[in-house]
């Protein structure tokens, strides 16, 4: 156990449902759901998760902690806005969902090797480094992310797209060593440690 | 009275002069139907036909008067003549609109124009004017019985309107549930937070009231008489006194399901389950602090059970809603919630029903932290220091469980309605076989009636589902089937605070519309201001009881010498003890056997040789004349074969009419009435359904006559069904064709 989780989870005792409303993003929503299951009717990806809005809210006034942090679908979520579109109750489902997802991460109970929490790691770290996205760092630690095997294989079927980027001077070889970056990157790091300070202060993370 | 001088009116506006050849129905009018005076008008509802009708009956002295025009539902207000009696021959709507166009449908749109004609001539001459029920009376004081929010509010109203009152509360104070509340569900803007009842407010006015008399600590120990001379005898500690009132309004309210019958949700096992007045006791003692239990410990979990023993579907339990429990546990969980917000409360449902503005309030709960967990309970059992309760969750679909310091079961409204009749007339038949074990049943169950009413058909009202104290939940609200003895609040349906106040008002004015209508000599609901009245022609009568029993509204008692006595105020004028005397002794002065029998003889009837059958229709005006006539109006052609006769329920057919229409020579009955059984729309509660029981002996009588037994058939209409009825009527006409002509034609 992280020292993030045992903390919450020391704090809050057995109160989940206060934990989620005060450290979730729009955590404080969960209480209005009236469980009509309109948001679960209405997911594309209904049927491909474990755990529908509706179930995960009723989950986290049920206090099921674990189960609803280690699940991986608020992961699934594609944003494509329906459910917030179509909640009588007006909850920010959507927003939820990526808060609910945030915070497991943040408290590393998330899935591990969970595709999308991959990408999004990957991704956040290659903007937060530099200001800038390094698109052929971010593709190829794409590749690589199940292995070096794996990674050339991935490499190789992707060979022909990846020449004909370069080609058009669509992706540049010279990448991989540095890359460009914004004007200043240390400030940026700045701020973004300030932020996270702020939010750490808001919620009440002590680490 | 003055000598009958008779008159038709025959129309020619609306299309009549055009399609119909008037002057030959003038002829008819005067030769065959016998009228005195026959007059046509090009535009007989405008200023200057209704004045000529106006002179005939100053200057010719006019007595009965029949027009030949639109239905009688139409242009009432044109033809409004109290001083003369009126039929009225349906030739726009009837026929014209009824009936195909076209030069070769002239032959039949003329012969049925004509039978209408002789119909209306035949129906007047056997109406005389009706003039009131002269044994009215004019007490306009209304009793209250029972002294809680809806009794209050109805007395309240009613004395604000005018009329004087008299409160009979069986308990030492007003306030009835209201004032064992803590708070009431918010009925104002923002519907947020729990309210004060106001009672004390309500109890304060009733109280002060000039023209308001309230008895505490007392019964009602006999009621008899009719509206607007009821005379209650009051039963208090100081003895029995009689008050004489005009109407009643009865607001006897509920008692809460009995806890005990529900032992699984640990009621009368466990003293930290209570039912939710237990709750409201809790929350008065803690008076806004910190609530306890009854051992004293400070409650910091309490799980609310909604449904407890309500919409039972095995039997055991109520089997219907009561509408308010889902609204009190959220006010109750707030009680929690506003003391302390870190009490844990949760409130188990399978379907959370906030009526009215409620949902804003259930929002309000959530607000404040209140959990809503969609569950059904399976067991409640005492735990340690509180209960476990075992659900299983509907939206995680597993069983679990959770644990309380109080539990609270939302029983529901159980009726204080007095006496199942249903129940009770056996029983009273049995006593008067002589059986000794029936007659102390009947004692006993005298006991419980609120109103101890001396009526022929029992001792309270008749209770319309699940005991509750009504005759149609939607139609007719507040309406019972005792006449001026009208319910009021959750003694009539389950209900809350803030419908009571407004079925209370409601029932209030139903009574002075009810005093007021009595006092005139006038019908009350559904043929309000109807002057004609029961007559009985007691030489005639056989005493077969058949009137005193069928009565839907409990109006006919028995005299001492076992002769049915008429409570004319207490007539609705359906006619249903019309349709059931076999020595046809009953009638009224406008609606009589003769009226309609006569109507039925008067047509020219044709040969068996033409291929012309002629079909009866006797049509429940209520809903499926109208219908009839909206068929009309719509354009759906039916048959010109049909003759249509309203009757004032299907309960006031005397199956006479329909072995003399055979008997005449009709080729077949249609009867029209309204739908009956369980969710019945009969504006007169059981007219259809007695009728229906009376016509399905029908078959034994065209037995006897050699006659098929398709010869006669009933259907129930209802008023929408102005399609239907065309091709009811049209069907049924194919139907006839095909068996063939009746064979009694030409006998008469």
């Amino acid at each position: 156990m992280t020292n993030a989780n045992q903390q919450a989870v020391a704090l809050y005792s057995n109160d989940f449902l206060r934990e989620v409303e005060e450290r979730v993003e729009e955590g404080e929503w969960v209480k209005m759901c009236m469980q009509c299951g309109v948001c679960a009717g209405s997911c594309p990806l209904g049927n491909a998760w474990q755990h529908t809005p509706q179930k995960l809210f009723m989950m986290i006034r049920a206090g099921k902690r674990e189960e609803v942090l280690t699940s991986d679908s608020m992961w699934m979520c594609t944003s494509c806005y329906n459910c917030i579109v179509r909640c009588p109750r007006k909850l920010p489902i959507t927003h939820i969902m990526h808060g609910l997802a945030n915070y497991a991460h943040r408290l590393n109970l998330a899935p591990k090797g969970q595709p999308t929490r991959e990408v999004a790691r990957l991704f956040w770290n290659s903007l937060a480094k530099t200001g800038r996205v390094n698109e052929l760092k971010f593709s190829l630690a794409m590749y690589f992310k199940d292995g070096i095997v794996q990674g050339i294989k991935n490499a190789m079927a992707m060979q022909s797209i990846g020449l004909a980027l370069v080609m058009t001077k669509r992706l540049n070889p010279m990448e991989l060593f540095g890359g460009h970056k914004c004007k200043d990157p240390g400030s940026l790091h700045k701020m973004i440690a300030k932020a996270r300070e702020i939010e750490d202060r808001k919620k009440g993370f002590t680490s | 009275m003055a000598e009958m001088k008779t008159a038709a009116y025959i129309c020619s506006g609306c299309e009549l002069g055009n399609r119909l050849d008037v002057a030959q129905l003038s002829k008819i009018a005067q030769k065959e139907g016998k009228m005195a005076l026959v007059r046509e008008h090009a535009f007989l509802c405008n200023e200057e036909g209704v004045q000529m009708i106006r002179d005939d009956i100053e200057k010719e002295a006019v007595t009965h008067i029949c027009i030949a025009a639109c239905s009688r539902r139409s242009k009432t207000e044109a033809f409004h003549f109290p001083t003369v009696a009126i039929s009225r021959a349906n030739l726009r709507e009837g026929v014209i609109w009824g009936i195909a166009e076209g030069e070769q449908h002239d032959e039949v749109r003329q012969e049925m124009a004509g039978d209408y004609v002789r119909m209306g001539c035949a129906e007047v001459k056997k109406m005389t004017l009706p003039l009131g029920n002269p044994n009215h009376a004019h007490n306009k004081r209304l009793l209250v019985v029972g002294g809680g929010m809806s009794g209050m509010t109805s007395a309240l109203e009613a004395a604000e309107a005018g009329y004087d009152i008299v409160i009979v509360e069986k308990e030492a104070q007003l306030g009835g549930w209201a004032a064992k509340l803590w708070k009431r569900v918010p009925f104002k803007q923002p519907f947020a937070e729990p309210q004060d009842t106001g009672l004390a407010e309500l109890a304060g006015k009733v109280s002060s009231h000039p023209r308001i008399s309230v008895y505490l600590s007392s019964t009602i120990a006999e009621t008899s008489g009719a509206p607007g001379r009821f005379s209650v005898q009051v039963k208090g500690a100081a003895g029995i006194t009689t008050e004489e009132v005009g109407g009643i309004v009865q607001a006897t309210g509920f008692t809460t399901y009995d806890i005990n019958k529900l032992p699984e949700l640990g009621g009368g096992k466990s003293a930290n389950v209570i039912d939710q007045a237990g709750m409201e006791a809790l929350a008065r003692t803690a008076n806004g602090a910190a609530i306890k239990r009854a051992d004293g410990k400070e409650v910091k979990s309490v799980v609310f059970v909604q449904c407890a023993g309500q919409r039972d579907e095995s039997g055991t339990h109520l089997p219907y809603c009561s509408g308010h429990c889902c609204a009190t546990s959220v006010k109750q969980a707030m009680y929690f919630k506003d003391a302390n917000p870190q009490v844990d409360t949760v409130v188990m449902y399978t379907d959370l029903r906030l009526p009215g503005m409620g949902e804003d309030f259930y929002r309000s709960a959530q607000q404040k932290g209140v959990i809503f967990t969609k569950g059904k309970v399976s067991t409640v059992a005492a735990s340690g220091d509180g209960c476990e309760v075992k659900f299983r969750d509907l939206i995680l679909d597993e069983d679990t469980a959770l644990n309380a310091d109080l539990v609270v079961l939302a029983t529901g409204q159980v009726p204080t309605a007095g006496v199942n009749l249903e129940a009770w007339n056996p029983i009273v038949t049995a006593a008067e076989g002589g059986s000794a074990e029936a007659k102390q049943q009947r004692v006993e169950m005298q006991k419980t009636s609120v109103l101890n009413l001396n009526y022929r058909q029992g001792p309270d009202m008749p209770q319309l589902k699940n005991g509750f104290n009504d005759s149609h939940f939607i139609c007719f609200p507040y309406e019972t089937r005792r006449t001026g003895i009208y319910a009021a609040g959750p003694v009539r349906r389950p209900m809350d605070m803030l419908q009571a106040t407004e079925d209370a008002t409601g029932a209030a004015l139903k009574a002075i519309q009810t005093v007021e209508n009595a006092s005139l000599g006038r019908a009350a609901h559904p043929r309000s201001g109807d002057l004609s009245y029961p007559i009985v022609r007691l030489e005639g009568c056989t005493q077969c009881k058949r009137c005193t029993v069928e009565c839907p509204f409990g109006a006919i008692d028995e005299d001492e010498r076992r002769f049915p006595q008429f409570n004319e105020s207490r007539c609705r004028r359906c006619g249903t003890c019309m349709g059931a005397c076999p020595v046809r002794v009953i009638s009224f002065e406008n609606y009589s056997v003769d009226t309609v029998g006569n109507q039925i003889k008067s047509i020219d009837m044709p040969d068996e040789f033409s291929e012309k059958p002629r079909i009866l229709i006797l049509a429940c005006e209520n809903d499926a004349y109208p219908a009839l006539d909206m068929a009309g109006l719509q354009h759906h052609v039916y048959s010109a074969f049909v003759r249509a006769i309203p009757v004032r329920c299907m309960g006031s057919v005397n199956t006479i009419w329909i072995t003399d229409a055979l008997n005449s020579g009709y080729d077949g009955v249609m009867t029209m009435g309204c739908k009956h059984g369980d969710n019945y729309q009969c504006h007169f509660v059981k007219g259809s359904e007695l009728a229906n029981y009376r016509l399905s002996k029908i078959e034994d009588n065209l037995k006897q006559m050699g006659l098929e037994k398709e010869r006669v058939i009933s259907h129930e209409v209802a008023i929408t069904d102005s399609a239907r009825v065309a091709e009811l009527i049209n069907d049924y006409v194919a139907k006839i064709q095909e068996i063939g002509m009746s064979p009694m034609k030409g006998f008469n």
